[in-house]
């Protein structure tokens, strides 16, 4: 009943039966999930896919499962927000926010990913999943895979906010803090993997894992009214979603849901963490790898796997990529909070304070449509902003100490 | 001394289930022309074109060739060189 024939390896196009792997065994390249498009154009209509439920199953056909939806079942269909005082303070005209901040349930667009990737961890018959993590993955795989029933462990670089460490630990996981960045964690992970018959959602399970990007994709074209925008800015760690973003709009070309694709994809990064950004930058397609020094936590991805594919598909769009210190960070942080009531974490700073870049640089047009993706709720990094908000005014509790403060304010 | 060449599994079988093996000095490419001649395939696994394939990650003594002088890099006696499947990420500890 799946639309999936096979696996079939991006480098060297080798095929492969639909298996819990990951990578080709002639050259190492990662394998993608082939789908049937002719069949999948006959069920999934604008038609069908509006009558479903308001979550990511909604285009099921186009995701990497044979039977039907098990895990994640209230997961994506997130807001797409016209953000009419932000692109007022950006000088655009048209400008929208894909809010994954308010996705379910651990507030980050990797609810998308898992709840495919344990969706197929069930049907290939695991017991445990795992994942190595920057820490919104972390919860994503601890509470889905609390509700669905799997035993599970989580690999996390230790230096970690603490937040971000309680909001893993709550679903009582094996939480594992290795000491070591995440590039590290990623290594020993791929090591685990080898050894022990467990479904690393973004290791063994990637193909499938992967492919719960698009949704978010898939939703931008639905709520803008079946229409791709003319930009899309998305930040980058190991380049994923930036690639899976392009892929959906592609999808929904090939199978006729969209008439039209011009839209120029942005890749944003933290320039403490750029590598995707800089091969851009130079004209290059070869990845550097750095050691990551930014704030931004959830982006430090030194090398990235899928960083080759991030800038193919900025190329093939012609788009572009950019990206912002800190500093800019934290403003972009707090720009989005005060224009639009969005508390994003430091991923959406970068990838507010990119698109501004953009804007300036007039790389996006001031009078075309712009979509930028905020994929993280602020509320687990607040410890970024130490130190740069404003402080509360304290009184008395009374009148007169109230009044003072009021004069004080207006 | 020679140099150690640590081979991950996948290429283990053309090494005759080895997980290390000798090599030559010299730059990575000699290294692994080398190392084609006597484990005959390994070469157009792990490089296509004179340059390592994208998804192979080759390291010389736990640093990752991409920060040293990418094939150009020479390895010499007593020098330890990995093989390793990009496959997500990864640097250089453990390697």
């Amino acid at each position: 009943m799946g639309y999936v024939s096979g696996l079939k390896c991006r480098e060297c196009g080798r095929e492969y039966p639909v298996d819990p792997i990951y990578v080709c065994e002639f050259c190492f390249g990662p394998l993608e999930v082939v789908y049937d498009y002719k069949r999948i154009k006959r069920s999934l209509t604008r038609k069908s896919i509006q009558k479903r439920e308001e979550n990511l199953w909604r285009y099921r056909e186009l995701l990497p499962i044979d039977g039907e939806p098990q895990v994640g079942l209230k997961s994506g269909f997130t807001p797409l927000i016209r953000a009419d005082n932000l692109a007022r303070e950006l000088g655009i005209e048209e400008l929208y926010i894909k809010d994954d901040t308010v996705a379910h349930p651990t507030l980050s667009f990797k609810d998308r990913v898992v709840a495919v990737a344990l969706t197929k961890a069930k049907e290939f018959g695991f017991d445990t999943v795992a994942c190595a993590s920057t820490g919104n993955l972390a919860h994503s795989v601890s509470a889905h895979g609390a509700k669905a029933g799997f035993k599970r462990f989580v690999f996390i670089p230790a230096t970690l906010e603490p937040s971000k460490i309680v909001a893993s630990l709550v679903y009582e996981p094996n939480l594992i803090a290795v000491d070591g960045n995440y590039d590290e964690v990623n290594r020993l992970c791929s090591e685990i993997a080898n050894k022990y018959k467990w479904a690393f959602v973004n290791i063994n399970i990637r193909p499938f894992y992967a492919e719960g990007s698009k949704t978010q994709g898939f939703e931008i074209i639905e709520q803008l009214g079946w229409k791709a925008p003319d930009n899309v800015v998305v930040p980058c760690a190991s380049g994923s979603l930036l690639t899976k973003i392009w892929k959906s709009f592609k999808e929904f070309k090939t199978i006729g849901l969209l008439k039209e694709l011009t839209t120029k994809v942005f890749a944003a990064q933290a320039t403490g963490c750029s590598p995707i950004s800089a091969a851009i930058k130079q004209g290059t397609d070869v990845i550097r790898p750095v050691k990551p020094d930014t704030v931004a936590k959830s982006l430090a991805i030194g090398n990235p796997a899928d960083g080759f594919y991030a800038i193919q598909s900025v190329k093939e769009s012609n788009g572009y990529g950019e990206d912002v210190s800190d500093e800019e960070i934290i403003d972009g942080i707090k720009l989005l909070a005060k224009t639009e009531g969005i508390f994003s974490e430091t991923a959406g700073g970068v990838t507010l304070a990119c698109t501004r870049k953009l804007i300036e640089t007039g790389k996006i047009a001031r009078d075309e449509t712009t979509v930028i993706c905020i994929t993280g709720n602020g509320l687990k990094t607040q410890e970024a902003l130490n130190g740069h908000t404003a402080s509360p005014h304290y009184i008395k509790p009374n009148l007169a100490s109230f009044e003072e403060v009021l004069k004080k304010i207006q | 001394m020679a140099i150690k060449v640590r081979i991950p599994t996948p290429l283990q079988r053309l090494t005759q289930g080895k997980e290390e093996v000798e090599g030559v000095p010299g730059s990575i490419m000699d290294l692994i022309t080398d190392l084609d001649k006597r484990f005959p395939g390994i070469g157009e696994r792990i490089s296509e074109g004179g340059k390592v394939r994208r998804f192979v990650n080759i390291y010389v003594n736990e640093e990752d060739i991409r920060f040293l002088k990418a094939e150009d890099t020479t390895v010499k006696d007593g020098d330890e060189v990995s093989i390793v499947p990009a496959i997500a990420g990864g640097t250089n500890r453990n390697a």
